[in-house]
């Protein structure tokens, strides 16, 4: 019995171990920064070029950093979510437009709605880097501190919003 | 290394290759007839430091296209982590400086060799404890097996009766 029993037990745990392997997205890497400082970033407005935000002026509220680009072809499936979540006004989406063209980028908000209290310029992607920005859209759930305390990669869903993003929101913000 | 399915495209490319060699034909008649031959210049300005930063970038990982190195990708991605180690280079930074501020930002993941610590003792002494344990298992069952061999000996009445057999036998012989 136990000869048959075993290789038995062996292979199901092995199954066990192979399916949560497939479920798993390899290409989520989880971020070295989540609750770690946001790091610091003086960038110039898209809309206002002679305009610079500075990321600390943000320091006492919860902000969400959506980084974003008229060339990302996924940040077209998340952008109505975005439109729709600004409009609830619950948090302020900041936009960081990665290694885009200002005047493509300009036409691309015209085009599909600007969710954004402010837009930022990171023409050569150097902010990018220092957030770990790998693939765009990239989501940062950003808290009074100064402390990102989220990341998402990828284009943000309905549920990744409803389950993670705005419960975290709210408690961060209580 | 990631390989592309080319056979679908081979239509195509055997007329591309049939111009392509028609061209170089033209070509290598044209300047056989007037050779202005000239040393080749290094692509880059600094040949010594191009070596450190492919050396390097060997060891690290693409986040966007993933099991390619730094040093042999050629997505968006890498190209900046190039112009990033490059530019730290130029500003006399240590690989281990560089590393590190890689790490910072993407996590460990970008490394090629990863770290020893607590996290990644399993990814260490995984396979040496398989191994362990396999031997430990061979062992164990080999002797249960002898035990076994040694249970299965002839009994008394029985060893009588092979002994009356075996001498009936070399009676028969002589």
């Amino acid at each position: 019995m136990m000869r048959f029993l075993l290789p038995l037990i062996a292979f199901l745990v092995l199954v066990v171990f192979l399916g949560i392997g497939l479920t798993l997205n390899p290409r989520q890497v989880p971020s070295p920064l989540i609750d770690k400082p946001a790091p610091v970033f003086e960038l110039y407005q898209l809309h206002n070029p002679e305009k610079v935000l500075v990321s600390q002026d943000n320091l006492g509220k919860v902000w969400l950093l959506n980084v974003w680009a008229s060339w990302c072809v996924a940040c077209r499936d998340e952008h109505p979510l975005l439109v729709q979540l600004s409009q609830l006004g619950i948090v302020p989406i900041y936009g960081l437009n990665y290694k885009d063209e200002r005047d493509t980028a300009i036409q691309w908000l015209k085009q599909y709605g600007d969710p954004y209290t402010v837009s930022v310029v990171d023409h050569d992607g150097r902010v990018g880097i220092d957030y770990g920005v790998y693939g765009v859209p990239e989501t940062y759930v950003i808290d009074k501190q100064g402390i990102i305390r989220h990341k998402h990669i990828g284009p943000v869903t309905v549920k990744s919003l409803e389950e993670k993003i705005l419960p975290l929101i709210k408690e961060l913000q209580g | 290394m990631y390989k592309i399915d080319l056979m679908p495209f081979a239509n195509y490319s055997c007329k591309l290759i049939g111009y392509i060699r028609f061209l170089f034909f033209i070509a290598s008649i044209l300047f056989t007839l007037s050779s202005f031959a000239k040393e080749a210049q290094p692509t880059a300005e600094d040949p010594e430091l191009e070596k450190r930063l492919i050396s390097l970038s060997e060891n690290l990982r693409c986040l966007v296209c993933q099991n390619e190195t730094i040093a042999e990708s050629r997505a968006d991605f890498s190209n900046d982590m190039r112009r990033e180690i490059r530019e730290q280079m130029k500003a006399n930074k240590s690989d281990a400086e560089i590393i590190e501020f890689l790490v910072a930002r993407y996590g460990d993941f970008v490394l090629y060799d990863p770290p020893f610590k607590s996290t990644t003792f399993l990814l260490w002494f995984g396979p040496l404890i398989l191994f362990i344990s396999g031997v430990a298992a061979l062992m164990f069952y080999l002797r249960r097996r002898r035990t076994q061999i040694e249970e299965d000996s002839l009994s008394d009445s029985e060893r009588l009766q092979a002994e009356t057999l075996i001498k009936a036998i070399d009676k028969e012989k002589v």
